[in-house]
């Protein structure tokens, strides 16, 4: 008894994946943790070599402090940015409260200690291994880092992805600073799945939020099955 | 091996750059961006699926202008508005709104619609309140709970939600203090939120206070069953208004195309949309016209709608008191207080 309202759920879900309207909140979501990500890789791996190649004073309360900011969790980000972005705010020209831009600048905040943190870590470990040899074979300062870098990607990828993941699965910023908005074919919505799963839960449409719900799961998994090859590949 | 990897590399961020940033990113870029308006609202009135599904979609095909709505309750509706992340708001709380307008934020205020809450209860109604007003009703579910301790009689939503304020005052015109009623035997808590109280109610075949909105939605998906019982009265009168911010307190607001807004939402054809929503599905609209009620000037609603909707400004119950007025390209209604008070 207490189960067919699941069962019923599941199995109206599995009609309502192919809609446009499901399918492109899905694409949203993929397109704006997708631009966080690439913002995030971007200033985040010149930060992580600066962390992971050189050696400076510091060095670990840096580390712990960008460990620590892992532990933020997505609602004060979003309380923090609203506070930014909001029009009246320090950054509020801008005009990125309740847009998508600003969805994946939060998210990208969210992700850069993640991604710093993996990349130092598989740096570090490579380094003590390549360095030496590529100094001895002759290679100069620079070329030897680089050559750190190189041998590294697998690091960087399972970094991007772990990143990416995180993006597209947390609700607190999505919510906070894009606002849930959605108009049929609007210019300006910020309807992602976590936003969508949260709205049809409370409004007690639940096959939406299931079929929303499923989709949601396919991508992290699919995308740590990725990782996952990658890892095998590597190794 | 590893030239391999590098390749796979390029080709995976390349392909994640192109379909991110190349693809709806370059469309957005390409065709021109619409005007578009910010409107923070209510969640009784956006989680109905009015706004999504009627307003914007009939105001945009109108005017080209779009309609972004922010769903947040009726204090966070506001201060969004303060911190200049909004053209107009769309709210139900009178005394919040008459504060807003005083401090100078909020101007040209219309009232475009109103509901009521409602008492829902099991179908036998034991207790026998169908057709009474509430402070009735309230007053014999007392007596019925004090005779059959051995039951849950009412649920109330104790969570210092909007509905649950609701039902604090009604309790309290019935003469009744709520914090002593919550000892009672017969009468249960849920602190949580109107989807939960209802299945609860339901199941222990008791009664409750709740938004038209959300009782529709569950009944009519075969989760409850339970009636609508009292659904008449002046205190359960829910008035819905629209406020422009003053382009004089906040700078860069869309002020002209926000009176659009509030112009169509009063029009024939915005009290149409509005008049008609819901019928359809639920058998019965979720939300009343406010201006062919203003316009007949009679009857109980209309009373209640200005005692529990207007502000006062001298001797006048009006929409929008004459100092909060700025440009308006529509008129106001004002009715003298006799009519309300005489």
């Amino acid at each position: 008894m207490a189960w067919d309202y699941i069962v019923q759920g599941f199995s109206e879900a599995l009609g309502l994946i192919t809609e446009p309207y499901v399918i492109e909140i899905a694409l949203r979501s993929i397109k704006v943790s997708g631009v966080a990500t690439i913002m995030a890789v971007v200033w985040s791996l010149p930060l992580s070599m600066l962390i992971g190649l050189k050696n400076f004073r510091g060095k670990w309360l840096v580390k712990t402090f960008v460990n620590g900011l892992m532990g933020v969790p997505t609602v004060i980000w979003g309380l923090i940015l609203y506070l930014l972005l909001v029009p009246r705010g320090p950054l509020g020209a801008l005009g990125l409260l309740y847009t998508e831009m600003g969805i994946s600048l939060g998210q990208a905040l969210l992700i850069t200690p993640i991604i710093i943190s993996i990349v130092v870590n598989s740096l570090e470990a490579i380094e003590s291994e390549i360095r030496e040899l590529a100094l001895t074979l002759g290679a100069d300062e620079i070329r030897a880092s680089f050559q750190v870098v190189v041998e590294s990607i697998g690091g960087i990828i399972l970094a991007v992805i772990a990143g990416f993941n995180r993006a597209i699965a947390e609700l607190g910023i999505a919510l906070m600073i894009g606002g849930n908005i959605y108009v049929k074919g609007g210019h300006y919505n910020t309807r992602v799945l976590t936003t969508a799963i949260q709205m049809y839960t409370v409004r007690a449409e639940i096959s939406i939020a299931i079929a929303l719900g499923i989709i949601l799961m396919g991508i992290v998994l699919g995308v740590n099955l990725l990782s996952n090859l990658i890892r095998k590949w590597l190794t | 091996m590893k030239k391999w990897m590098l390749i796979f590399v390029v080709f995976l961020l390349s392909s994640i750059a192109i379909g991110c940033i190349g693809g709806p990113e370059g469309e957005n870029t390409t065709t021109k961006s619409p005007r578009v308006l910010t409107i923070s609202t209510t969640t009784s009135l956006y989680d109905t699926g009015i706004l999504e599904e009627v307003v914007a979609p009939a105001f945009k095909e109108k005017y080209g202008i779009e309609l972004r709505f922010i769903p947040k309750g009726t204090g966070g509706a506001i201060m969004d508005a303060k911190n200049g992340a909004s053209d107009a708001i769309l709210v139900h709380a009178l005394p919040k709104e008459q504060a807003f307008m005083e401090e100078g934020y909020g101007v040209n205020r219309k009232v475009f619609a109103y509901n009521f809450f409602v008492i829902v209860g099991p179908k036998d109604d034991p207790a026998g309140i169908k057709g009474l007003g509430v402070t009735d009703a309230l007053k014999k579910l007392v007596e019925y709970g004090k005779t059959h301790p051995d039951q849950i009689v009412w649920v109330s939503r104790d969570d210092g939600s909007g509905t649950n304020t609701k039902e604090i005052a009604l309790w309290k015109v019935a003469g009744f203090n709520f914090e002593e009623l919550k000892n009672e035997k017969w009468f249960g808590t849920t602190g949580s939120g109107m989807g939960n109280t209802l299945l609860y109610t339901s199941e222990k075949k008791a009664y409750t206070l709740s938004d038209i909105g959300t009782y529709l939605k569950y009944q009519k998906e075969g989760k409850i069953d339970l009636d609508v019982l009292v659904d008449k009265g002046e205190q359960l009168i829910n008035v819905y208004a629209i406020i422009i911010i003053n382009p004089k307190k906040i700078e860069g607001k869309d002020f002209d195309d926000a009176m659009l807004l509030t112009k169509w939402l009063t029009s024939e054809e915005g009290q149409k949309a509005i008049s008609e929503y819901g019928k359809e599905e639920f058998g019965r609209p979720l939300f009343y016209p406010a201006v062919p009620v203003l316009e007949k000037k009679e009857g109980d609603v209309f009373r209640w709608m200005l005692k529990y909707g207007f502000m006062k400004d001298g001797e006048n119950y009006t929409e929008c008191p004459i100092k909060f007025q700025y440009n308006p390209i529509y008129n106001f209604f004002e009715f003298p207080a006799t009519m309300v008070e005489g």
